[in-house]
């Protein structure tokens, strides 16, 4: 077994037995990085990660090692880091070192983690393909054509394609677990406000949150620990405690009500996938579960609703890049408007400019009920509907991605992109966890299952995970073996 | 309902952004395109329904009245495109 298919369970006892060090394994990564096309870092920080990674061997050493010391990963470039380059995928952040580090950057520090760069993503989280990145587009490691996902791209092909242990990713509409799904890998996105959004460039604050992007469930139960908890610079931080994601990995799933939305399996989703995600759903009857058809009536308004709620969120977070503080400036503006008008216009790439103007639209005067006010009645009657199907079901299951990972290219409008979000925006709406783990595959290609929990449900839906992995191979699929 | 362009025009000017020729017409189709998808809304009844600001209907939290930022101009600075004397310089706006 090559060190990049190992987890973070593997590499740790690894490191602790001493059958490798921790700058041994992080010069395997950098290397593989280094050969690699698929275009999943926008920086590699291999001096910081062999510093790092040293400083883990000597703690290691000296018996102050914990589960994380030492472990390589990839950090999305939505997440500020102090004294290194922080992009958001856009030419508007390429010149900006981050002065201070996020939360998660500095908790994912205090576990003695090995930061081996900053992955590639759609510019300020926005898009489905990672196509949408001022540094190119990542390619999927299962087939070079395909998109890899989006908006945590570079994320998910860096753990699909061995570039990284893990990585850490955001999830405003479906960004972690879509691209988990399309890369084979698993996603959790915890309930909003589990992980502190503090240094993690906002794109619409009422949706996002982070959560990390593994090889097996008890990989992000781990990740998730470290990651987790309340801060008080984050002013919509649950004070929740934390308990310890991994206590209940091995608890029997036996009498699980597993709820299978009927809107989820409807027109639109690909044949392939939906045997796929219904050969899961079986594993999980012959595991003990049983399975109960549930309707989210309101779900199929979740793409009108995110696509209003989102973008004018939006418009009012990108509004302070200007050109005047920090971020791209234009060349000699002639005066005060010409700066701002150039440095946005020059600065933003095509998505984000058309989704600032929606939300600029959705907000203005005599538009704001029509659009934005109806957008956020009909998000509580996307969240009632939830409400009402945990009072029957323990989980519900579905697809994460109606079709498998696309070809590079292929989808030229916003409006056909946005449609294939369906099954991963009324999470988001409604704040509830949710996580992508492997499932099959179609045509060469990974189909992810997609389980989503009541409100702070993430050491169940970690369970549920973690017993499917132990009765199935799906996630140990690496590229290399097809 | 449909908007020009000259209405996606003024829409691009509020947000701070211009377009040229060919934007300008390629994204006022998309506009029109998303606003279209959104026009679905329009078929919900929500009379009576609350608008959902935050999804666990959680409550601004206060803290005690004390300063707890320290002075980062420097570091802050650091990066900015022009400054002098401790300001963030741009393009003179009163002659």
């Amino acid at each position: 077994m090559s060190i990049h298919t190992k987890t973070i369970a593997q590499l740790s006892q690894g490191l602790k037995d001493k059958e490798f060090s921790s700058v041994e394994i992080t010069q395997h990564y950098l290397d593989r990085i280094n050969k690699s096309d698929l275009n999943a870092f926008i920086t590699v920080t291999d001096e910081l990660a062999m510093q790092q990674a040293q400083a883990a061997d000597d703690k290691i050493a000296s018996g102050n090692g914990g589960i994380l010391t030492g472990i390589p990963y990839a950090h999305k470039d939505i997440f500020c880091t102090k004294g290194v380059k922080t992009s958001a995928g856009s030419k508007m952040l390429d010149n900006f070192i981050s002065p201070y580090d996020a939360t998660v950057s500095h908790n994912l520090n205090q576990a003695d983690l090995v930061m081996l760069g900053k992955a590639n993503m759609d510019e300020f989280a926005m898009g489905s393909s990672n196509e949408n990145s001022f540094y190119g587009e990542v390619k999927n490691p299962w087939n070079k054509n395909k998109i890899p996902g989006g908006s945590s791209g570079g994320s998910a092909a860096a753990v699909a394609g061995g570039l990284s242990c893990f990585a850490t990713g955001t999830d405003t509409g479906g960004s972690i677990r879509q691209p988990a799904s399309l890369c084979g890998i698993t996603g959790l996105k915890p309930t909003y406000g589990r992980i502190s959004r503090y240094g993690m460039i906002a794109y619409a604050s009422s949706l996002d949150q982070a959560g990390p992007m593994t090889k097996t469930a008890e990989d992000a139960a781990i990740v998730l620990n470290a990651m987790a908890g309340f801060d008080e610079k984050d002013s919509t931080s649950a004070e929740q405690d934390v308990p310890d994601y991994t206590a209940n990995l091995n608890d029997s799933i036996k009498g699980l009500t597993i709820g299978l939305p009927k809107e989820f399996f409807s027109e639109g989703l690909d044949d392939a996938v939906a045997t796929e995600v219904m050969n899961a759903v079986k594993e999980f009857e012959s595991m003990g579960a049983t399975v109960k058809e549930i309707s989210l009536p309101n779900s199929a308004y979740a793409i009108p609703t995110y696509y209003i709620v989102a973008p004018c969120e939006c418009s009012s977070n990108l509004s302070r890049l200007d050109g005047v503080r920090y971020g791209y400036r234009c060349n000699d503006p002639k005066d005060l408007e010409d700066l701002y008008l150039r440095s946005r216009s020059e600065g933003f790439g095509a998505e984000v400019k058309r989704r600032i103007m929606i939300g600029a639209y959705a907000l203005s005067a005599g538009y704001y009920d029509a659009y934005y006010l109806k957008a956020q009645k009909t998000r509580h009657l996307i969240s009632d509907d939830f409400k009402k199907a945990f009072k029957e079901v323990d989980v519900i299951m579905g697809p994460v991605s109606p079709t498998t990972a696309f070809d590079l290219g292929s989808v030229k409008d916003s409006v056909s992109m946005y449609l294939a979000d369906i099954y991963t925006l009324s999470a988001n709406l409604a704040g509830l966890p949710g996580m992508s783990i492997p499932a099959g595959f179609s045509n060469k290609l990974p189909v992810g299952l997609q389980l989503i929990g009541n409100y702070w449900s993430e050491t169940k839906l970690l369970n549920i995970a973690h017993q499917f992995q132990q009765q199935t191979d799906w996630h140990t699929k690496t590229p290399e073996e097809g | 309902m449909s908007l020009s362009e000259q209405q996606v025009t003024q829409i691009a000017y509020l947000a701070r952004l211009s377009l040229s020729g060919d934007e300008l017409k390629d994204n006022t189709q998309d506009l029109n395109a998303i606003l279209g998808l959104a026009e679905q809304l329009g078929a919900i009844n929500t009379d009576g329904i609350e608008p959902m600001a935050h999804p666990l209907h959680m409550t601004q939290r206060l803290r005690a009245d004390v300063i707890t930022e320290v002075d980062q101009s420097e570091v802050f600075q650091s990066i900015a495109p022009n400054t002098g004397n401790k300001h963030y310089l741009v393009p003179t706006v009163i002659e």
